[in-house]
């Protein structure tokens, strides 16, 4: 989630939703994301929407987070009717791990009252490698988890300095060894590449404790430096060097042939999977425009081509509950073009690519040019899709840009 | 406020007609000011600095470009004198401005900045006055300045005009001092007009603005007989027969009056729509009984500049066609003709009397008529005779032919350049360096000189008078005035993208400066033009010569590569502001060129002593 909240319509107070909208549920997957807006520090890179406790004051704490989400996802309830049950849960943040175990046990059983979960239901949360332990993990196991994400970033010291991370460099590695032992089949880490002043070695070294750690999904982002951050004003006092476009290219390769040679595929640019189940099948939701509802502060839904987004601050949202309203602070309907201008942005990215048939037909001319240039696969076009070829996923921005009007 | 100068038919003793004549920025629409308070035409509390300067454009950038004529009540020694007084623009490319408003005129006011003393177009509007025989009054403004050295600056000016130092003024238009005894004098010397009152009415157009409300407005100066509303009115070079729907004086704002007579300057409303129909030099007659004769007219403001206007979204060209036709109406100096080009598509080739006369026209064309425009590198013209002995006029280097050229032939100007002494050297260095020929060096004084050289227009419109007052840290100023044109040994250099030339890049240039020329070309595309998806070599060529080659990289990433959760909506608003960014981007072949591209090749930079053909 994102610091800053898109323009849109209002939303309506009830939080109701067009019935066309809602005709479809069940007919796709049904996600439920829960956002955890709390973190003990913040990171210099990130602009999510995160609070400490300092900030926070006595305006919002987890216990007022903890009811408030219960009574969002009780409206949730009301306003789909006859929601499914959910395929997918996704617990992130935030440091959702903060809340422990007992609070995201707590969380999900909030999720199971509203909308039951179905039998093969994935269930992520997200985790800092400092606030977990080898009982936090055999609870949330108990409590019904099935995946666990953990924030490891780095190994090399001085790039989690950098990334103002609180952990240890062992920690990450040592925590998914916990959730293993505790019966975690599925862990994901997150590795950041690209921090000013990380080596070639230093990102060598963080795969290799990944592949290590013997997790089956890797996520790994380019750093951005995102506006309004720590980071961002070092960079601009010229405290720090920032990270040349050539470089994050040159350390995407170095990430994707280590993790390709080791048993692990990509399926979206930045996620590579050790197998077809390993794939989280909560972003792969997001990505093929399937429905899920977002509780918590900030937090994004989507159901049936209506996207709205909640008030951002803790209190407010908390607030806005306690007085019977709907969370929501805006609302888009998309349009049929925002739905294709989206299958486009959002599919092009997955390894099973974007069937031809959603491009116009100067989309389908260009999809040929870049094909020619070597940014789609040749096979894939004449099989009717456009899949982006290595060098192509470098550049799935601009050719997106081409692919459209 | 009303006056005795709102009658008119005033006997042409009681009447002063006269311009303030300078280089540009000396104080003559300060000036102008101060004489509109004291006669009391305009209020203090309507009062505003450069009242005269009315288009915003003019206000914005704090320079006139049009001439404005205003009629002034002012007694002295009890007689009640009407003066009609022009205010004139300073800048060399609004020459012509000035030349027509000498035309109206027995006398002009020569205003030189105290703290700078004689610049170029002192000069240069000094001559034309003297051709024109008119009365100089020499005057010293910014009297106020703790930098003013009126003692020195008078007798360069006494110098000058041939006078004494004490018969130089002194005023200072911010202050006010000395514009009363300023308009005393030009009651003195100032002859009155002469012209036969029962004669044919003849009179002179010099000027003609297309106003939205009124239509063509057109500015005469009476020389023979009356002009009056009631009659109608015949144009003597085309004959036309106009009804006068009114007829006025400028006082600053319009006055209907009952008629223009002998030596009167004022308007004319025709409800003509197009200032052609009532062309500046033209001469008025009445209808009935009128002049055969006309007065002698003026020669047309030629362009010397040219370059493609072409609007960055190819479905704007009609705007643009539309925008030109309405700021024709009211700047004879324009023209334009309908071009494509390879690289840009529709536009049109626009001659320029100079570069500021392009800046603006393309500045008045984006923000009047919101229009966002590519304008191509400028070029002057050249008449090129080919082998088998036919001649051509080349405004634009695509029509360039390459090959069977024999003879290339390009304007030259006689240039004026005055500067302090101690940087002569400097000055000619640069002026060889732009194929300059020496004509002649004065002393203004022990320590001001003026020198003055024959250049190829191409060498001084672009970049010249930059590098001349980055050398001479601000002190030299330059005037130039068409003289002929020269043979010249000249090239079309080329630039290629991916190996296609880009015809709005093509400049001509002397053959020595091709190197330079195209090395610059390359390397400032090579910045200017961001990396694409593919890699993009950039030549430059002469005919299928390379002589210059650079290459833009490859891109290598181009994707987000973070995991925003839910929030597509905000990916989806940063692909449309990317593509947003990308419309203002021109596709020349697949290469997304920006406006700044095309921009730049207009620009100034200071590079060295290199000669460097033009921009
Ligand atoms: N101190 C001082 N400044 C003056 C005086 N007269 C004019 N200025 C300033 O000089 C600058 C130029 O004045 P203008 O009246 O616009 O000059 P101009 O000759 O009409 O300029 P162009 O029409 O562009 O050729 C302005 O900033 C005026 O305020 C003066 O007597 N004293
Ligand atoms: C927002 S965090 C939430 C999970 C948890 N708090 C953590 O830090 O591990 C999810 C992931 O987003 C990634 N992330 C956050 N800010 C980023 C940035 N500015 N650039 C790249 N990745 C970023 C990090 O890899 C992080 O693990
Ligand atoms: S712990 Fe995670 S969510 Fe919290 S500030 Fe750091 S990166 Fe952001
Ligand atoms: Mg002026």
């Amino acid at each position: 989630m994102a610091s800053t909240l898109p323009p849109g319509d209002p939303a309506p107070a009830d939080g109701t939703l067009p019935p066309e909208a809602v005709a479809g549920l069940g007919s796709r997957p049904f996600g439920v994301y829960v956002h955890v807006p709390f973190c003990a520090t913040r990171c210099g890179y990130c602009d999510f929407n995160t609070y400490t406790a300092g900030e926070l004051g006595t305006s919002a704490s987890p216990q007022s987070w903890l009811e408030a989400l219960r009574r969002e996802l009780d409206l949730a309830a009301r306003v789909l009717g006859s929601a499914p049950p959910a395929s997918t849960v996704f617990v992130g943040g935030g440091t959702p791990s903060l809340l422990g175990a007992d609070g995201l046990a707590s969380v999900l059983d909030a999720v199971r009252g509203a909308f039951g979960l179905t039998s093969a239901a994935e269930v992520t949360t997200e985790a800092n490698p400092e606030s977990t332990s080898p009982e936090f993990f055999a609870e949330i196991l108990r409590a019904g988890y099935t995946r666990v994400s953990l924030g490891a970033q780095s190994v090399a010291p001085h790039v989690l300095r950098i990334l103002d991370r609180k952990h240890t460099p062992g920690r990450p590695v040592a925590a998914a060894g916990e959730a293993r032992a505790a019966g975690f089949e599925h862990l994901n880490l997150d590795l950041i590449y690209g921090t000013p002043g990380e080596r070639p070695d230093d990102l060598q070294a963080s795969l290799d404790a990944v592949l290590d750690a013997g997790v089956d999904h890797v996520s790994a982002y380019a750093l951005i430096i995102e506006e309004g951050t720590a980071i961002e004003r070092r960079i601009r006092r010229g405290e720090l060097p920032s990270t040349d476009d050539d470089v994050l290219a040159e350390r995407y390769e170095q990430v994707d042939s280590v993790l390709s040679t080791s048993g692990f595929r990509w399926y979206e640019v930045s996620n590579w999977a050790a197998s077809v189940a390993a794939r989280c099948q909560h972003n792969l939701n997001y990505w093929r425009g399937g429905d899920w509802w977002g509780a918590g502060p900030g937090a994004h839904s989507h159901v049936g081509g209506v996207r709205w987004w909640n008030v951002k601050h803790p209190a407010r949202y908390a607030a806005t509950l306690a007085e019977g309203r709907s969370p929501a602070a805006a609302r888009e309907i998309l349009s049929e073009e925002d739905r294709r201008v989206e299958r486009v942005l959002l599919e092009l990215r997955l390894a099973e690519g974007l069937p031809l048939g959603v491009l116009d037909e100067s989309g389908v001319a260009e999809a040929k040019v870049a094909v020619s240039d070597g940014l789609l696969s040749q096979s894939a076009f004449d099989a009717g899709r456009a899949v982006l070829t290595d060098e192509g996923r470098l550049l799935a921005d601009g050719i997106v840009r081409r692919l459209l009007p | 406020m009303a006056t005795f100068a709102d009658t008119t038919f005033t006997p042409p003793e009681r009447i002063r007609n006269f311009c303030i004549i300078a280089h540009i920025d000396h104080g003559k629409s300060t000036l102008a000011d101060r004489m509109l308070q004291l006669t009391g035409v305009v209020e203090e509390r309507a009062m505003r600095a450069q009242y005269l300067d009315r288009m915003d454009i003019e206000r914005e950038r704090g320079i006139t470009i049009k001439a404005q004529n205003v009629r002034l009540p002012w007694v002295v020694d009890d007689e009640e004198i009407v003066l009609h007084m022009i205010d004139t623009p300073g800048h060399v490319d609004f020459t012509y401005e000035v030349s027509r408003a000498l035309e109206a005129c027995e006398g002009a006011i020569l205003l030189v900045d105290a703290a700078q003393g004689i610049e170029a177009q002192t000069l240069a509007n000094l001559y034309l006055a003297l051709e024109n025989n008119l009365a100089i009054i020499p005057v010293l403004n910014k009297i106020d300045l703790p930098a003013a050295d009126p003692e020195k600056y008078s007798r360069e000016l006494a110098h000058i005009i041939g006078c004494e130092p004490e018969d130089v003024l002194r005023v200072s238009a911010k202050t006010g001092e000395g514009v009363r005894e300023l308009l005393d004098a030009v009651v003195r010397q100032v002859p009155p007009p002469v012209g036969e009152d029962n004669a044919p009415a003849r009179a002179m157009i010099f000027d003609s603005v297309y106003d939205t409300y009124r239509g063509v407005v057109t500015y005469i100066r009476v020389v023979d007989g009356r002009i009056t509303p009631r009659e109608r009115i015949r144009m003597m070079s085309t004959g036309a027969v106009h009804e006068l729907l009114e007829v006025g004086i400028i006082s600053p704002e319009p006055k209907p009056s009952a008629g223009l007579g002998v030596g009167e300057v004022g308007y004319l409303i025709t409800g003509v729509k197009d200032v052609r129909q009532s062309k500046v030099g033209d001469t008025v007659t009445s209808e009935r009984k009128g002049a055969t004769e006309p007065l002698a007219g003026y020669r047309e403001p030629r362009p010397m500049v040219y370059s493609g206007l072409y609007p960055l979204d190819g479905s704007d060209y009609p705007d643009l066609r539309e925008a030109l036709d309405k700021l024709r109406l009211n700047d004879a100096a324009l023209t334009y003709e309908p071009e494509t080009s390879a690289a840009l598509g529709f536009g049109f080739r626009c001659g320029f009397l100079g570069l500021l006369h392009l800046e603006i026209t393309r500045d008045r064309l984006e923000r009047e008529f919101g229009l966002e425009l590519i304008s191509t590198a400028p070029n002057v013209v050249y008449r090129v005779v080919t082998d088998d002995g036919t001649e051509t006029t080349v405004t634009n280097p695509s029509d360039w032919v390459d090959g069977k050229i024999m003879e290339v032939y390009e304007p030259i100007v006689k240039t004026t350049v005055i500067c302090p002494s101690e940087f002569i050297g400097t000055v000619m260095e640069l002026c060889q360096a732009r194929r300059g020929q020496l004509g002649g060096m004065d002393y203004l004084s022990e320590d001001r000189v003026e020198l003055r050289y024959t250049m190829p227009l191409a060498e001084i419109i672009f970049d010249f008078f930059d590098s001349l007052k980055s050398r001479t840290r601000g002190y030299a100023s330059l005037d130039y005035e068409e003289a002929g044109e020269q043979t010249a040994n000249l090239v079309k250099v080329d630039i290629l993208l991916q190996g296609e030339p880009v015809d709005a890049f093509s400049a001509i240039v002397h053959r020595d400066a091709a190197y330079t020329y195209g090395t610059r070309m390359a390397t400032k595309l090579r910045e200017l033009i961001p990396r694409q998806q593919f890699e993009v070599p950039i030549q430059a060529a002469i005919g299928s010569r390379v002589i210059a080659r650079e290459t833009i990289r490859a891109m290598r990433k181009d994707v987000l590569a973070k995991c925003y959760g839910g929030d597509i909506t905000r990916k989806r608003k940063l692909l449309e502001k990317q593509k947003e960014g990308k419309k203002r981007m021109k596709m020349v072949g697949r290469v997304e060129v920006p406006q700044e591209a095309f921009v730049a090749a207009l620009s100034t930079d200071e590079t060295g002593d290199k000669p460097k053909g033009k921009k």
